[in-house]
């Protein structure tokens, strides 16, 4: 009874241990964006001063609309891309290169993010250099972005195309439903939640990179974790803490909303199964 | 259950011609010829993996023939797309869409034909009180019941006005009571639109309840096509009479052919049977002889053929009726079955009591292959 008492307590404490050392210092990161102090680590009363700081901070400003809009247009592309790429894996079960496609779809998961971004990085270089084009900032950004990104919505998407009843699509054409059809108006309301979860995870991926947007961007775009990167190894200020605390607030705000998307079709899942199990 | 299938006006309305289709090295339906009339209900029947499914697939378009022509009122519908032939199915699993509710999934193939939307209305709302489900229009799928979404699943198929109804497994995910009661109510519904219909099945007792004429299918070979009753008592194959009800099948060989008489000899009895058949002495063939068919007795009945003496070695009660199993002389079994017309019957058989068994001269069916 009483080792039993003894080794809960430890286990107890062990767990406290372990999510302080993960969460400790974002809760005080976000603290310290608070000081009135212009150290970082140093408190020295409340105020909003570095909120004000950050609203005139016209370099922080310009990359987090950037990476917004970077993370935006990766995610709606990615998902686009990943929805055909997903459909066309699912619909086909045999069709020339296939394994070949798949495993190239999948290939940037476990691509070390450094050798993608390098490549990348030569292989726009030797383009700019033959044809003038593409300069290198936010459309370089996104392209590596949406690499990355798309392989991620594709599984997810694939993963949901696998769990629909075929007879689904088979009864949509045996209404009426031509092919283009039976894609919108089957399958997409179908995979709607994944295609949300897909978008989601796909922004906050592009949001929070750094490796390849290092590698890809050019002069005058740069975007925020680069800003935020550049300025930590130059002295940081509490203006950092106040947008790292933006983020944080938007990055929890679509997790919370991915949660909760998940739950629901959790909820309808298991509410499906059990009218297919009731017998009358 | 329909004793007599009326002469129909329009014999050919569907007609399978030599239909094969391969997977590969597997022969999924062997060359399957058929004719199906205008309101007729059919059901293919046979277990799992025969072909029966690949037939229906074929017939709505998912699979498309290795060879054979499938000809509906007149029109070939070779290389026709699922969504352009006036057929509709109805899915094993309902394949309700359930992020439509009740109201738009019938209305859904409506819409896909772009009726004008008070006819869209009215059309949804009689099937929606042909099945009874008035009240459900707004409801999901999810929240109905297995039958409920059965029903919807029927309306579904039939607003269109299909020319040809298919029903794949029609009842196989309700339960047994269910099922009966959903059989009659089906059968009804379907007679009462007057669409011509085609469904695949399994079960033997849900083929004989509601269909017109029944095709036994094996290994993609369609077997034998007949009405209910004679499928019952005159199979024309081994296959047939095995898989339809329960028999007792016995090898004999042909020891004397009259024109309307045969005789032959099997291991425990002889059979005397009251109706020519197309063989010569000498021929090996099988006796088939249902086991409602033969009497049981414990004085030695009259005559010299059609008769057996056995040792009851089970026996079990099911209410209306007893089944029990004799044990001949040459080791075989034979299953009996009695009615229980009376509540305390004299001298009933019992385990390890020796009695005849006999059977009339029209019991047997003599199968030749």
């Amino acid at each position: 009874m009483r080792s039993d008492k003894k080794s809960r307590l430890f286990s107890r404490l062990w767990m406290f241990v372990v999510f302080g050392f993960l969460y400790l210092p974002i809760v005080s990161l976000i603290v310290y964006s608070f000081t009135e102090s212009s150290v970082p680590n140093v408190w020295g009363g409340f105020s909003l001063r570095w909120y004000r700081a950050l609203l005139v901070d016209s370099d922080l400003k310009e990359s987090l609309w950037l990476s917004l809009k970077i993370a935006t247009s990766t995610a709606t592309a990615a998902v686009i891309l990943g929805s055909l790429a997903a459909a066309s894996l699912h619909r086909y079960p045999r069709f020339f290169g296939r394994t070949f496609f798949s495993g190239m779809v999948s290939a940037p998961l476990v691509m070390p993010e450094v050798i993608v971004g390098l490549s990348l990085l030569l292989m726009l270089v030797s383009l700019q250099r033959l044809l003038g084009v593409p300069d290198r900032g936010m459309v370089t950004i996104w392209l590596g972005h949406l690499l990355v990104g798309m392989a991620y919505a594709t599984v997810v998407i694939q993963a949901r195309l696998r769990d629909l009843n075929p007879q689904l699509e088979e009864a949509a054409q045996d209404l009426g439903a031509k092919p283009w059809q039976v894609f919108f108006l089957v399958t997409i309301p179908m995979i709607a939640q994944a295609l949300l979860s897909a978008w989601l995870l796909t922004f906050t991926l592009s949001l929070d990179d750094v490796v390849l947007s290092a590698f890809l961007s050019g002069p005058g775009s740069t975007t925020m974790p680069l800003v935020i990167f550049s300025r930590a190894r130059l002295g940081l200020n509490p203006s950092v803490n106040a947008i790292a605390t933006v983020v944080v607030v938007i990055v929890a705000i679509g997790v919370t909303i991915a949660s909760y998307v998940l739950a629901q079709q959790e909820r309808r899942r298991s509410l499906e199964a059990a009218a297919a199990q009731r017998p009358g | 259950m329909s004793t007599s299938f009326p002469i129909p006006d329009d014999p050919g309305f569907l007609q399978i011609k030599e239909v094969v289709k391969d997977f590969g090295p597997v022969r999924a339906v062997d060359s399957v010829s058929l004719d199906i009339a205008r309101g007729e209900i059919f059901a293919l029947l046979g277990s799992s993996g025969c072909g029966k499914t690949t037939l229906l697939r074929m017939l709505a378009g998912f699979e498309t023939p290795t060879s054979g022509q499938i000809i509906l009122n007149g029109h070939d519908l070779s290389g026709l797309e699922p969504y352009r032939r006036p057929i509709n199915m109805m899915f094993q699993s309902y394949a309700l869409f359930p992020h439509l509710s009740v109201w738009d999934n019938i209305a859904f193939g409506l819409r896909r034909d772009g009726l004008p939307k008070d006819e869209i209305a009215a059309r949804v709302e009689s099937m929606l009180r042909l099945v009874k489900l008035e009240k459900f229009g707004k409801r999901k799928p999810h929240q109905l019941s297995g039958g409920q979404q059965q029903r919807v699943a029927l309306a579904r198929s039939l607003v269109k006005r299909p020319q040809l109804l298919l029903l794949d497994e029609p009842l196989g995910a309700l339960d047994k009571k269910l099922r009966e009661e959903t059989q009659i109510e089906l059968v009804n519904i379907i007679k009462d639109v007057g669409v011509t219909c085609v469904m695949v099945t399994h079960d033997q007792e849900e083929a004989m309840t509601m269909a017109d004429r029944i095709g036994v299918m094996d290994e993609g070979v369609l077997l034998q096509v007949d009405v209910p009753n004679e499928l019952y008592e005159t199979p024309n194959s081994r296959f047939v009479a095995d898989f339809i009800g329960n028999v007792n099948l016995m090898e004999g060989v042909v020891v004397d052919d009259q024109p309307s008489s045969v005789t032959i000899e099997c291991a425990d009895c002889v059979h005397y049977v009251g109706h020519g058949i197309t063989g010569h002495v000498g021929l090996p063939v099988t006796v088939a002889l249902r086991p409602e068919k033969i009497y049981l007795s414990r004085e030695e009945p009259e005559g010299e053929h059609n008769r057996v003496q056995g040792v009851v070695e089970e026996m079990s009660y099911f209410g209306s009726y007893s089944v029990y199993f004799l044990r001949l002389p040459s080791g075989a079994k034979l299953k009996v079955s009695e009615e229980n017309d009376l509540r305390l019957r004299e001298s009933k058989p019992t385990w390890d009591d020796t009695v005849w068994a006999s059977w009339p001269p029209s019991a047997q069916v003599v199968l030749t292959h």
